[in-house]
């Protein structure tokens, strides 16, 4: 059966973590959508990336995640280049979750199937992955008949399955309501709880404050802040965050 | 006119009675088209989906030799085919020529480009939706190809449907390859090309009728089935 294809090997069991990004720049049509960009993640934390549309948030979640190659600067995995056998170490959840033409169940075994667990172990860790995330009684029914809430609580729940070092998160709530929002909070939490190191990206500031640990700005490519969720609140430093967390236009003419 | 009421009063009368030769001929139409589609889907359908996701120098150019020989004119392929198999050929000593197997390779050969441009198209048109989230997992080419088509499987089934109606309607490559040998390689499209010639149209029309019956049938029923699938988020 399909199911059995096995994508990668797991028996490499060196870690990712530092994932560390260095001097990273991506341009596209002339203009610089990563410009320089340095920064470690380590820990169990949680980090919340900020910043305004097209500051290249998604972008940096790609490059660090070896989706796309950066023009310059390196991306290391726990001191190494990133390969496709610690890709799994790695769980992306992205902002229109793909969901698999199959039963949410088989989502799951799925990922666990592609990640090198055998069939006894993909059954109950499944199962598991599920509960988790309140999806079990749902386990039979086609994935992409889950309602957008749901479909993003299987995809976290599919990701978590496999037990990664970190987990980034690409606007996980946007267009949800509150409870599925609290849902997916708390999902969020659980997984730092469990060791995983989270990495959201997200326009909800008052979502970014309850959740994050620590903050990191970016703004035209660049990171201007990174720090602890507190300060970058209570005193952003630069003029740019200060606009942000306004909701001010920035650099426009006082009406 | 008379011709069309002669024609289904016979076909009613030959499939009221079982009439055996009728059904030698549809059984046979039959296996030979199914077989040859389900050998077209094994080889069609991984090459499609590995056209899909595989990117080589040469592949634009591959691409577009196997649009070009969905269009393949199935007495080009009966003619290649029956220079293989003849006795001078270089498959002749084989001696397939004018076998039920000679007409399941010809029809295999004219469907296998068409599943597999097929096949390539609709997986082309998957592969961006899923191409990040496998590749997140480590998932090398194979595994992606496997994927995708097992995700694409009921869409694929209209790929294979094409398919088989190419092969049960052509008449070009199963009659040369075949010969059209009364109870051993006579199929439905060969027997009406026959019995017109020979003016029995009324018996070349019942066939025609049941030709068609066959094929509102089987696409009746993989509509239904990808209607099903939709509805459940599966297509």
């Amino acid at each position: 059966m399909l199911d059995r294809v096995r994508m990668s090997e797991t028996e490499d069991h060196d870690g990712i973590l530092p994932l560390v990004g260095a001097g990273i720049s991506v341009r596209r049509n002339g203009r610089n959508l990563l410009d320089n960009v340095s920064l470690t993640f380590d820990g169990p934390a949680i980090t919340a990336l900020l910043g305004s549309n097209g500051a290249g948030k998604t972008m940096l979640l790609r490059v660090l995640a070896n989706l796309v190659e950066p023009d310059t600067g390196t991306v290391q995995w726990g001191g190494r280049s990133p390969d496709a056998a610690r890709a799994p170490r790695l769980g992306f959840v992205f902002q229109k979750p793909v969901m698999l033409r199959r039963s949410v169940l088989a989502n799951m075994k799925y990922v666990l199937a592609a990640v090198g667990h055998d069939r006894a172990s993909r059954t109950d860790r499944a199962w598991k992955a599920l509960r988790w995330a309140s999806l079990d009684r749902l386990a039979s029914t086609p994935a992409r008949l889950l309602s957008g809430g749901e479909q993003q609580r299987l995809a976290i729940a599919r990701v978590m399955a496999t037990e990664p070092e970190i987990m980034f998160l690409d606007e996980p709530s946007s267009g949800l309501d509150l409870a599925s929002t609290a849902l997916i909070e708390m999902l969020m939490r659980g997984a730092a709880s469990r060791g995983t190191k989270v990495v959201v990206v997200t326009h909800d500031i008052a979502q970014a404050r309850r959740l994050a640990d620590d903050v990191i700005f970016l703004h035209q490519g660049q990171v201007l802040e990174h720090g602890p969720a507190d300060s970058f609140f209570d005193a952003p430093k630069s003029k740019q965050a200060r606009d942000y967390l306004a909701g001010r236009i920035p650099d426009s003419p006082t009406l | 006119m008379q011709d069309f009421g002669a024609a289904f009063g016979e076909a009613f009368r030959l499939v009221a009675a079982f009439d055996p030769d009728l059904f030698e001929i549809i059984a046979l139409s039959l296996r030979v088209s199914l077989l040859a589609v389900f050998i077209a889907a094994a080889v069609g359908l991984p090459l499609g989906a590995t056209l899909a996701v595989a990117r080589f120098p040469g592949r634009g150019g591959a691409v577009v030799f196997f649009n070009a020989l969905m269009g393949l004119p199935p007495v080009v392929v009966g003619l290649v085919v029956y220079l293989l198999f003849s006795r001078a050929g270089p498959l002749g000593a084989l001696g397939l020529l004018y076998t039920v197997t000679a007409m399941i390779i010809a029809q295999a050969v004219l469907v296998t480009p068409i599943i597999a441009a097929l096949t390539r198209q609709l997986i082309e048109d998957m592969k961006p939706e899923y191409e990040e989230q496998l590749r997140v997992l480590g998932a090398g080419p194979f595994a992606m190809v496997m994927t995708l088509l097992w995700d694409a499987r009921y869409s694929l089934l209209t790929a294979v449907l094409a398919g088989f109606g190419r092969a049960i309607a052509e008449v070009g490559a199963v009659i040369i390859v075949g010969g059209n040998i009364n109870h051993v390689t006579r199929v439905m499209t060969t027997a009406i090309a026959l019995e017109t010639s020979k003016g029995d149209l009324a018996l070349a029309l019942a066939l025609g009728i049941i030709l068609v019956a066959i094929a509102l049938v089987v696409n009746g029923l993989v509509m239904g089935l990808r209607d099903t699938a939709k509805r459940m988020g599966y297509a």
